[in-house]
């Protein structure tokens, strides 16, 4: 079957990691975009709360179908993981972001996405190369 | 939520920072500017920024103008001045706007540099198995 290459087996949980970490990044940056915005609370995702349930949808091979308005949906992965930020010390308009903090955290989940994304290409130049014979 | 919001969050942060510069750079340009009435000077202008929903980034809701009341300045010699010999000068406070400026101006670069974190993650995943 050809679409067995690009199956779980080859990727492994690599490419849910990578959905995560590229979910996260956008929570962080949307942090970044906040920090001077008044009463905005900072969050960041549970990565690993993420990546359980995004292997978990996986594994069950779909989300729930919603054909009624009064059905409740299966919970996206990244809303259900999303945690508020705990502010390191309080600021006089309510907002919980610390730029500083939130731009280190950004590097490091950039740094992460990156090293998942080796990982994966590793995958695939292995496969590339069974398959050239070279 | 796709890997492209980022570059939507980040650009919607560097517009409303823009608009924070521009509405700077208007209060330092009208700060000297008087009037012989007080309703008559210019009012320093305040952007309000607001979350967008689903964590799209920020924008701006309105550029409000501050309710502080103008300067009151005894200037008797000054053709503006009043019978009294008052003069009006607008509420802008030049070293607060300065502040201001310098922390549009870091927000700006830091959700720039946001911006290019994420492009050379996007190339990089588009080079994969290359």
């Amino acid at each position: 079957m050809a679409g067995d290459i690009f199956s779980s087996a080859l990727y492994g949980d690599f490419s849910q990691a990578l959905k995560v970490h590229g979910q996260r990044l956008d929570v962080l940056a949307n942090n970044l975009a906040n920090a001077d915005t008044p009463g905005f609370k900072a969050r960041d995702i549970d990565f690993r709360a993420a990546l359980t349930s995004a292997q978990s949808s996986r594994s069950e091979g779909s989300q729930m179908a919603t054909t009624n308005a009064g059905h409740i949906g299966g919970t996206d992965d990244v809303q259900a993981s999303l945690r508020w930020r705990i502010p390191s010390q309080p600021a006089a308009d309510g907002n919980t972001v610390d730029a500083d903090l939130e731009q280190a955290r950004f590097g490091e989940a950039a740094m992460r996405y990156e090293a998942t994304l080796r990982f994966v290409d590793g995958r695939v130049k292995s496969m590339l190369t069974a398959i050239t014979g070279q | 939520m796709s890997s492209f919001s980022i570059f939507q969050v980040a650009g919607s942060a560097m517009a409303a920072q823009s608009v924070r510069l521009n509405t700077v750079s208007s209060n330092l340009a009208n700060a000297d500017v008087v009037a012989s009435r007080p309703e008559d000077t210019y009012k320093a202008r305040v952007p309000v920024f607001e979350a967008q929903a689903d964590g799209q980034g920020v924008n701006v809701r309105e550029v409000a103008e501050s309710d502080d009341a103008p300067l009151k300045r005894y200037q008797p010699g000054h053709p503006l001045a009043d019978e009294q010999g008052y003069v009006y000068a607008p509420n802008v406070s030049v070293v607060e706007e300065m502040a201001n400026m310098i922390s549009a101006a870091r927000s700006y670069q830091s959700n720039l540099e946001a911006v290019n974190t994420a492009k050379s993650l996007m190339l990089n995943t588009l080079n994969m198995g290359r």
